[in-house]
Order: structure tokens, then C-alpha cells, then sequence
């Protein structure tokens, strides 16, 4: 691999990091809004407010950067990073074409859970360097919340590796049939909940509830690391989406994969965004209690059936 | 919990139906200041004041509950129009001005005004940067009348509007009663009814001039002189003219004897 192509292909993994997850932010205010019967952001850009968010981010810009006197001072600046920078990472190993990802690593779903579990982190060290209650009250939901649903999704994603009989999302996109969608429903479904719950989105955002806690561990945050924070909320629902695509819906799969193939990866991960989207306007919030009850008495045996039944399909050679 | 699950599950996909069908539909939304905002009739926005009708009589700064009108007025001296008449007082508008930052937009002051010097205008983007600057005085009070609609349309079968009943209201003691009614039948023009008996009258004098024959006496007997510039010495002659103007009036009590104070209230109506 030349350096030419390094360049392009982390040029190129930055520009979707950068985009992406702006694409699906306005996606949330346009959807949201005409969900609830408003218009949304019509102003900014003029056409029907599409840079409504490059704007939000000039704001942010100017906006004072604040650390709190007796905040942590280097865990709390370091947070909004740590918190982003794995989902670039993680969007580097998803594969968008047939053999096509920036990065093609031997067992990129395992790299793919690592990197979105350190984001989660970010969160906590937020949470904890603040020096304010609410910012800890929501920073230890996080923790308990990351904790119950991390476990779903890795028994998830680990179905899908013993299916497809590979570590390397590549491979596994390659050997995917649709029957797989029915065979792996379970674990699909088991995915999607986990990940959203995962990612703090409603109606799961018990950490962030800011009738009860502000704006939970992003409290103290001001200016470019809070959109920080914001933007790796936003990618990680680019990430989840298109993991949820490649690994269950079939990434490229589709008319003319090798053409037309990270259309197809785009498209079915912009589905899945949609409808994390949907879920967050539709459904109201979890109680603490209920999304711990959800992750321990539902998701985790859920996805352990699953698991079952992947290996006995494995083994019986379906 | 099974149960519980299983009683949520259609709330939960009933939650989603909504938001979709929502989505589809389109939003009520009007971009006010891209699209005008359609107001009712009556809007109260703005105090809009039509400054000749105002006669700084000050029953509107009386009323207003937050005593946010001001008005400074000073009186004129109108010299008589007649020789050796009275002199009248008028008073002069000076100020007129309305704080907005005040009114608390009651509308008071508009019902209070007995002149209809005070409307509602639905004009409501006078916002401005400076408090100060919402102390509209009375050029701009006055700007804002071009902005007062007319008066909406009265309901179906409501009553009629107070002036037009009172003006179509039929005099009292016509119809019936035939001397009397001669009088006020005259309301309906000159031609409508005649007096059943004949009159005698100064020639070119119609019925409708009756009452206004006293001051066009006047230009008729003496041309060229007018009342305040007449000099004592022309006015001796004038003097004499008023007494033919009264002819009409002492007239018809000789032709008609029981009802002459009549004539003159139903011609001024006309």
C-alpha cells in the first residue's frame, strides 16, 4: 500500500467522519420536527436550512471554552477526544464496498466493538473530571447503562461472527445471504436496541435526562467540546447504523455490488439511522430501572438464544 | 412482566404510526415574516389616531387605566361670524401622544372616544431597539390611521348600526296624523310630499332652504359685505335685511297656524 493511498483513504475516511454524521443530524432536525408537526431549520443556507448544523458549529466555535475551577483539569479536556476520536476509528474499519474499507484489519468486528466501548469511556471520564453532581450522577448511569449493553451487543455481533465463520467484517459481509436475515433476527433486533441504548439516544438517555440532570456528564461542557460530545453522538449512530447494515442487512449486497455497492452500504445504513431517529421521537423515556431490567432480563438471554441457535446452525451446516 | 411487555408492545408501534403519519402530513406552520400573518378583524395592534376628529376634550387620558396618553391642547379664539355674535372658543390639538410601552392595549380609550378619533389598526411591527422610541406622538399616530381597516361586516341579521336606525328612523307624528306628517314627510327630499297646504313662499325659496334662509338672506340682501368686515355704517341697511329672512317664518303661521315651530327641525335633517 503506497503512501498516495494511505492518504487517500484517511483523507477520505475524515471527510465521511465529518459529513456523515452532519447528514444525519439534519436528518434528525428535519424528520423530528415534521414528525411533531413543525418544519425544522429553514433559514441557514436557504434551502430549507440544510447548513442549519455548519452554523451550529460556528456558533460553537466562538463560544468561550470553560473548564470548571475544581474540574480535573486534563481528564476533563481530554474527555470530548477520547470520546470521538474511536468512532473515527471505527468508521475506518467499516466496509463500504465489495473488498473495499479504509482499513482491512484481520478482525475488524472485535476492533470495531473495542473502539465504540473506549468512546463510551469518554462519557465517563466527562462525568467523573466535572466536579458537579449531576455531571457524576449521569457519568455513573453511563457506566451502569454501558456495562448492561455492552455485554448484548458483543453476544450479537458474536453471533454473526460464528455464522459468517470469520473476525473480519469484510469477510463476513462477503459471505452474507439473506436468509441471514431471518436466521439472525434475534440478534439483530437484540443489536439495535443495545446499540441505541449504547449510544445514550431516547429512549434511552437516562444519563443525559435533562429534566433530572441537566445535561448529565456534558453539564460543564462549553463551546467546540461540547459539539465535540455532540458529534460523536452523531457518529456513533453513523457507526452503529452502517455496522447494523454491513453486518445484518448485507452491506453492498445488492443491484450491481461492485458499481453500485457502497450505495447500497449507505442507503441501508441510512435506514437504520432513520429509524433511530423515529425511536427517539416516538418512544418516551426509560426509567433507570426498567433499562437495566430490559438489558438483563430480555436482551442478554435474548442474545444468548441466539448464540445457541447460531451454533447449532453452524454445526448442522445451514 | 411478560404480560406487561406484551401490553406495551402495541402502545409502542402505535407511537410509531402516529409519528409517521404526522410526518406525512403537512405542517401548519406560517413563516411569519416570509408570509403575512392572517389576523383576525379587530386586531388589536396599534393605537391609530385621526387627528381632525379629536377635539381634546381628554376622556381617553382620563380612562386609560395606565394613564399612558398625553395630550397638551391650548384654545383658540374663532371671532364671530356674525356681526355683534358671540365669539366661540376651539380648542387646538398640540400634542397627542400614546406610550406604548405602557398601554397595556385595553382599548378603552377607543370605546371612551366620542368622536372616532381612536381606532384599532392591526399593524403590530413597531417594535423597537430603544424603550423610549415607543412614545408615538402624533404625526405617527396619525400615520398609522392608513393602516386601519374599515369595519367589518355586520353579522347576518344583527341589528342595524346606531346611525343608520337613527337615520332611518321615521320622524315623530308622521303618517297619521296629517298636519304634522306634511313636516316630516319633507325628511325624504324636496319632491317627496309637499305640504298639503299651500304656502305662501319667497320665490326660488324650496322647502330645504327654510332653515338656511336666515344666512343665505344675508349674501342675497347684501352681496358684497361680508359679516365680520361690514362696516357699522353698511350694517344699519343690513340690518334691515334679517327681518325678510324671518318672512318665511312669520309667514306660515298666518297660512298654517298650528304647526309652525315644525318647519325648520325637519328641513335642517335634510
Amino acid at each position: 500500500m503506497s503512501v498516495l493511498e494511505v492518504v487517500v483513504r484517511a483523507v477520505s475516511v475524515l471527510v465521511a467522519f465529518l459529513t456523515l454524521p452532519l447528514l444525519v443530524g439534519q436528518t434528525e432536525h428535519k424528520l423530528m420536527a415534521h414528525m411533531q408537526g413543525r418544519l425544522g431549520p429553514m433559514y441557514a443556507g436557504g434551502y430549507h436550512g440544510w447548513a442549519q448544523l455548519v452554523a451550529d458549529g460556528v456558533k460553537f466555535v466562538q463560544k468561550e471554552d470553560i473548564t470548571p475551577r475544581a474540574a480535573d483539569r486534563w481528564v476533563f479536556r481530554l474527555a470530548p477526544a477520547v470520546a470521538l476520536i474511536p468512532y473515527l476509528v471505527a468508521l475506518a474499519t467499516i466496509p463500504i464496498a465489495p473488498g473495499v474499507a479504509a482499513i482491512d484489519v484481520p478482525a475488524s468486528v472485535v476492533l470495531i466493538l473495542a473502539a465504540t466501548s473506549v468512546g463510551a469511556l469518554g462519557t465517563l471520564m466527562a462525568g467523573w473530571a466535572s466536579a458537579n453532581k449531576y455531571a457524576l450522577l449521569g457519568g455513573l448511569r453511563a457506566a451502569a447503562q454501558l456495562v448492561s449493553y455492552e455485554l448484548p451487543i458483543v453476544l450479537a455481533v458474536a453471533s454473526m461472527a460464528m455464522a459468517g465463520g470469520s473476525l473480519s467484517l469484510l469477510t463476513l459481509t462477503d459471505r452474507w445471504s439473506p436468509w441471514w436475515m431471518l436466521w439472525q433476527l434475534p440478534g439483530a433486533v437484540v443489536f439495535l436496541v443495545a446499540a441505541v441504548a449504547e449510544l445514550q439516544r431516547p429512549p434511552f438517555d437516562m444519563p443525559v435526562a435533562d429534566a433530572e440532570l441537566v445535561m448529565g456528564a456534558w453539564t460543564e461542557y462549553t463551546g467546540l467540546r461540547f459539539a465535540f460530545f455532540l458529534l460523536a453522538e452523531y457518529a456513533g449512530i453513523v457507526v452503529m447504523s452502517l455496522l447494523f447494515a454491513t453486518l445484518w442487512l448485507g452491506g453492498w449486497h445488492g443491484p450491481f455490488p461492485d458499481t453500485l455497492g457502497w450505495l447500497w452500504t449507505l442507503l441501508k445504513g441510512f435506514v437504520v439511522a432513520v429509524c433511530v431517529i423515529w425511536v427517539r421521537v416516538a418512544w418516551p423515556r426509560l426509567r433507570e430501572d426498567q433499562l437495566q431490567r430490559l438489558a438483563w432480563l430480555w436482551l442478554v438471554p435474548l442474545a444468548l438464544m441466539q448464540l445457541m441457535v447460531t451454533g447449532v446452525g453452524v454445526v448442522l451446516g445451514w | 412482566m411478560v404480560s406487561k411487555k406484551a401490553g406495551s408492545l402495541p402502545g409502542l408501534l402505535k407511537g410509531m404510526v402516529t409519528t409517521a403519519r404526522t410526518a406525512l402530513r403537512p405542517t401548519q406552520t406560517a413563516e411569519y415574516p416570509d408570509v403575512a400573518p392572517d389576523l383576525p378583524p379587530r386586531s388589536r395592534g396599534v393605537i391609530a389616531l385621526l387627528e381632525e376628529n379629536c377635539t381634546s376634550c381628554m376622556l381617553c387620558a382620563r380612562e386609560c387605566p395606565d394613564w399612558c396618553i398625553y395630550i397638551d391642547s391650548h384654545k383658540e379664539t374663532i371671532p364671530a361670524t356674525t356681526e355683534g355674535g358671540r365669539e366661540r372658543q376651539r380648542n387646538v390639538l398640540d400634542r397627542f401622544a400614546i406610550d406604548f410601552s405602557l398601554c397595556m392595549y385595553c382599548g378603552i380609550c377607543i370605546e371612551v372616544c366620542p368622536f372616532d378619533a381612536l381606532h384599532w389598526s392591526p399593524q403590530f411591527e413597531y417594535a423597537e431597539v430603544d424603550i423610549l422610541d415607543l412614545l408615538h406622538e402624533k404625526d405617527r399616530l396619525s400615520g398609522w390611521m392608513a393602516t386601519v381597516p374599515p369595519p367589518p361586516a355586520l353579522d347576518e341579521r344583527s341589528a342595524e348600526p346606531a346611525e343608520i336606525a337613527a337615520a332611518n328612523k321615521p320622524a315623530r307624528g308622521t303618517g297619521l296624523v296629517g298636519g304634522a306628517g306634511a313636516a316630516g314627510g319633507a325628511a325624504g327630499g324636496p319632491g317627496a310630499r309637499m305640504p298639503r297646504t299651500v304656502r305662501p313662499r319667497p320665490a326660488g325659496a324650496g322647502p330645504t332652504r327654510g332653515a338656511a334662509a336666515p344666512t343665505e338672506a344675508l349674501p342675497a340682501g347684501v352681496p358684497t359685505a361680508d359679516p365680520p368686515t361690514g362696516d357699522p355704517t353698511e350694517a344699519l341697511p343690513t340690518g334691515t335685511v334679517p327681518p325678510p329672512a324671518k318672512e318665511p317664518l312669520t309667514g306660515t303661521p298666518e297660512s298654517v297656524p298650528d304647526d309652525s315651530p315644525t318647519p325648520p327641525p325637519v328641513d335642517e335633517q335634510t
